[in-house]
C-alpha cells in the first residue's frame, strides 16, 4: 500500500495533468478522422493510439501511408520523430531510475511530451521530492491524458468530420508547449539552450522530419552546458 | 492507401515495439547507476533543448496556412512565452495564447 505522501503526489499529477485533456482531446481526434479517412479500419485505428501512443509519430505514419510509401520508410520516419524521446528517457534517470522495474516500465509507456515536461517542471520546482513521489507524481499525469487519448481517437473515427481548419485548433498544441517551456527558462544557460533549438531546427526544416530536431536539441544541450560551465567560471 | 490489412497491423506493431523501446532505453537500462557528470549536465537541458525547435517551425510555418508566415499565430507565440515566463505558470501562458490568437483571428478576418 503506497504511503501516504505518495497518494497525494499521485493526486497532484492527476490534477495538473487534467489541463491537457484540452490538447490531446482535439490532437487525437483529428487522428481519427485523419487514419478514418484514409481507409485504416477502427481496430487499427485503436491500435495506433494504444500500442503507439504517440501523436506526431501517428500523423507522421498516416500521412506516409497515404502516400502509399514503403512499409520502411513509414517505420524510419515514425521512429525518427520519436527519437526525441530517448532523451526525455534518460534525462528522467536521475529522478527516477531507482524507481522498481514495473514502475519505471509504465512510466516508459505513459512517457511523452506532455506527461514528461509537465513531471520536469514539477521535479524541478519541488527537489524535495523522493523517488516514489516522483514516480507516481509521473503516472498521475499520465491518468486522465492516455484514456482521453484513446477516446478522442475512437470519437474522432467515429464522426469522421474534421474540425474545421478556421479554428485553428493546430496552434494548440504549440501554445501548450511553448506555456510549458518557458517558466523553465530560468538562467542564461536555459535561454540560450532554447535559442540554439531554435536556430538549428529552423535551418534543418529540410530534413526529413525528426532528424533536424534531433541535431537541434544536440546542439542546444551542447549550448546550455557550455554556458553554465562559463557562468559558474565568472 | 493499397497496404493489406496484415502489412498495416505489421507497421502498427513495429512502431509500438520501437516507439517503446525508445521510451524504456535509458530509463529502463540504467536504471539507479550512475550517470557520468557530464551526461547529467547535457540532460538537463533536454526540455528547453527539444521544445523550442519542435514548436519553431510550426509558429513560423503553420501547416494551416500552407506554411505562409501568419503574424497572428506568431505574435501569439511571443505572447505565450513572455506570459508563461513572467508569470512562471503554464497555465496563465495558455490562456494569453488563446486570447491573442482568437483576437488575431478575428481581427484579421481569418475566423
Amino acid at each position: 500500500m503506497p504511503s501516504a505522501s505518495v497518494k497525494s503526489a499521485y493526486i497532484k499529477g492527476m490534477r495538473d495533468g487534467a489541463p491537457f485533456l484540452m490538447m490531446a482531446v482535439p490532437f487525437a481526434a483529428l487522428f481519427g478522422v485523419v487514419a478514418a479517412d484514409a481507409g485504416v479500419v477502427m481496430s487499427q485505428i485503436i491500435g495506433f493510439s494504444l500500442l503507439v501512443i504517440a501523436g506526431a509519430a501517428q500523423f507522421a505514419a498516416i500521412q506516409l501511408m497515404i502516400e502509399d510509401a514503403a512499409i520502411a520508410l513509414v517505420l524510419l520516419a515514425a521512429l525518427a520523430v520519436n527519437l526525441r524521446m530517448a532523451m526525455y528517457s534518460a534525462s528522467l534517470v536521475p529522478h527516477i531510475g531507482s524507481a522498481p522495474l514495473w514502475q519505471r516500465a509504465l512510466i516508459a509507456y505513459v512517457n511523452f511530451d506532455q506527461t514528461y515536461l509537465q513531471s520536469m517542471l514539477q521535479y524541478e520546482s519541488a527537489p524535495e521530492m523522493t523517488v516514489p513521489q516522483k514516480a507516481w507524481y509521473f503516472l498521475g499525469v499520465a491518468t486522465p491524458i492516455t484514456p482521453a487519448w484513446l477516446g478522442a481517437t475512437i470519437v474522432g473515427a467515429l464522426v469522421g468530420q474534421a474540425i474545421p481548419p478556421e479554428y485553428a485548433f493546430d496552434f494548440i498544441v504549440p501554445i501548450m508547449f511553448l506555456a510549458m517551456v518557458a517558466p523553465m527558462l530560468k538562467s542564461l544557460a536555459h535561454v540560450a539552450a532554447a535559442v540554439a533549438s531554435v536556430v538549428v531546427a529552423l535551418a534543418l526544416t529540410w530534413l526529413p522530419s525528426g532528424t533536424g530536431l534531433l541535431i537541434a536539441a544536440g546542439c542546444a544541450m551542447a549550448v546550455g552546458a557550455a554556458v553554465e560551465t562559463w557562468m559558474e567560471r565568472l | 492507401m493499397s497496404y493489406s490489412i496484415g502489412e498495416i497491423w505489421l507497421i502498427i506493431a513495429l512502431l509500438g515495439v520501437g516507439t517503446y523501446a525508445i521510451r524504456f532505453s535509458f530509463l529502463g537500462l540504467i536504471g539507479d547507476r550512475k550517470m557520468p557528470p557530464l551526461a547529467l549536465k547535457l540532460l538537463r537541458f533536454t526540455p528547453v533543448a527539444v521544445l523550442p525547435g519542435m514548436v519553431a517551425p510550426l509558429a513560423l510555418f503553420p501547416e494551416a496556412t500552407g506554411g505562409a508566415t501568419d503574424p497572428t499565430r506568431l505574435v501569439t507565440a511571443l505572447a505565450v512565452v513572455l506570459v508563461a515566463w513572467w508569470r512562471k505558470n503554464a497555465l496563465w501562458g495558455v490562456f494569453a495564447g488563446v486570447v491573442v490568437l482568437y483576437s488575431g483571428l478575428i481581427l484579421t478576418g481569418q475566423l
